[in-house]
């Protein structure tokens, strides 16, 4: 189902973010998914993320879909030139899989295989004009596809807390016009400059998903801080993750900051959007204490 | 070595907004420069009294001599409201350099050819990718000061205004943000959608064949 049905409706949307493993098994993730991920209304699937590559996620967007669930495809442009994009966008429509959220990608350097040409043919924002394209019922070279066309439900990103938000706000507006129907953002730390951003975002009338990622530790999140583009974490997280050791090993002050943030941006923004990086197990009792 | 050709009627007209200085490489010897067209070109220009003045030179991207023999056309540059480049992308990035705070257009698309390649141990590259976006991104060049030669804008990469690839490179997307900002022409990045064209590689082979 269509996530863009969902904002329609006003729901406000959650959606939560599994990697597919490295090798040829999706069982454990369906399994966590089946535990853990029953109360939210997509799952996004990573697309070699990090420029580390693993099983497909068209493949585990499918094992998904077959099990019940909603699946949202991830497709960068890092690793596919445009015949094998769209190839893979009529895949994605043949199993019924309508939510593609579409992204840049990093770049092969910072992954495990350097060593792979990187391709770029297409880029975030012309491969959302390559879905009205197919759409239309026609392929980027213009010629006509056979029988009804897809239609997919059109989702791209941006950094709400990046350093330089204001090209990151023309860089959206070229996204939208593009073709993008709904957002999901960087992890976010700082309510206060998530609500800045929404404040010149929501001029644009498109639904925005914050993104959340749940503090695991200190280190964790001075990694993130120093590494992860888009990122910026307030040196007030910093001393609740300190005050407490066992409680935030446990995972309940990462639970706590991550629902405070979704409490104070909820009237802002038109849904979540949660990056578990492993901690599916603490999805359940994060969407509680958020009172969602 | 590299062909410059001069880009349709139509996309030149619609960077000549106002009143332009038009500046010729004619280069080194490796470039081939399309000097009839560019004549008939520049006659029409001259004709609709669009042209502050014509210098015709070689070796933009030589910047101090370039800058020596550009002196006495100042009067005429500050007069115009762009600066058409007829050269290959290294020249027309070396007057974007130069000129900051103008509008600065390639009238050309760059087209490799087999063979030597000018050396210019400058900053700026010419990836000679025929088809040049340098209208669109304030005079520096996506393909070769992006990591991803994104053309649609950034990625989500930056940190610290840096490439996620290097972090001593300065993100090309920022640095196009900035000077267009500078020179009050964020509008540029609002067009509509770019697909790199990837064809015109193909005219290497042709030119080859037809040497």
């Amino acid at each position: 189902m269509k996530i863009t049905e969902l904002f329609k409706q006003g729901e406000f949307v959650i959606s939560a973010e599994v990697g597919p493993p490295k090798g040829c098994h999706a069982d454990e993730l369906i399994e966590d998914a089946k535990k853990y991920l029953t109360n939210v209304h997509a799952i996004n699937v990573t697309d070699n993320q990090s420029s580390v590559m693993r099983l497909g996620s068209l493949a585990v967007c499918k094992a998904l879909k077959d099990a019940g669930f909603n699946p949202i495809f991830q497709m960068t442009c890092r690793d596919r030139n445009r015949l094998a994009l769209q190839s893979d966008l009529l895949s994605a429509a043949m199993f019924g899989i309508d939510n593609v959220l579409a992204l840049t990608g990093d770049h092969t350097f910072i992954g495990d295989h350097p060593q792979a040409k990187p391709v770029f043919d297409l880029d975030s924002a012309s491969l959302l004009y390559t879905m009205c394209q197919l759409e239309q019922g026609k392929d980027l070279a213009g010629l006509d596809l056979v029988g009804e066309a897809p239609s997919f439900a059109k989702g791209a990103v941006v950094s709400p807390c990046s350093d330089s938000v204001d090209a990151q706000l023309v860089k959206m507006e070229r996204k939208i016009a593009a073709g993008a129907e709904f957002f999901q953002t960087q992890a976010v730390f700082d309510s206060e400059q998530f609500i800045k951003f929404m404040e010149k975002a929501k001029q644009f009338g498109k639904p925005v998903q914050l993104g959340i990622i749940i503090p695991k530790s200190v280190g964790m999140c001075r990694f993130m801080n120093g590494n992860v583009a888009g990122v910026s974490i307030p040196e007030s997280i910093f001393d609740e993750l300190k005050a407490d050791k066992e409680k935030t090993k446990a995972g309940i002050t990462g639970i706590e900051i991550a629902a405070r943030i979704i409490r104070e941006c909820k009237p802002y923004c038109q849904g979540v959007h949660i990056m578990t990086l492993g901690w599916e197990d603490k999805i359940p009792a994060l969407l509680e204490q958020a009172g969602i | 070595m590299l062909m410059t050709t001069l880009k349709s009627r139509e996309a030149i007209a619609s960077l000549v907004d106002g009143k332009a200085f038009i500046i010729n490489c004619h280069g080194c010897k490796e470039v081939g420069f399309p000097e009839a067209e560019a004549n008939e070109l520049e006659k029409e220009l001259c004709d609709a009294g669009k042209v502050t003045g014509i210098m015709t030179t070689d070796y933009v991207c030589n910047p101090e001599n370039f800058k020596l023999r550009l002196k006495a056309y100042i009067p005429q540059i500050e007069e115009a409201d762009v600066i058409l480049v007829l050269s290959c992308g290294v020249g027309v990035q070396t007057v974007a350099e130069i000129f900051e705070d103008k509008k600065v257009c390639a009238a050309c698309d760059t087209i490799e050819l087999p063979g030597y390649q000018g050396v210019t141990a400058l900053e700026v590259d010419c990836d000679q990718c025929g088809e040049c976006f340098l209208n669109m991104t304030g005079g520096i060049c996506p393909i070769t000061a992006c990591s991803k030669s994104l053309v649609n804008g950034p990625c989500g990469g930056t940190k610290e205004g840096k490439c996620e690839v290097d972090s001593n490179m300065e993100c090309g997307w920022e640095r196009i943000y900035r000077r267009l900002e500078a020179q009050g022409r964020l509008d540029v990045l609002k067009c509509p959608t770019k697909l790199h064209d990837f064809s015109t590689v193909k005219a290497t082979g042709a030119c080859k064949q037809s040497e």
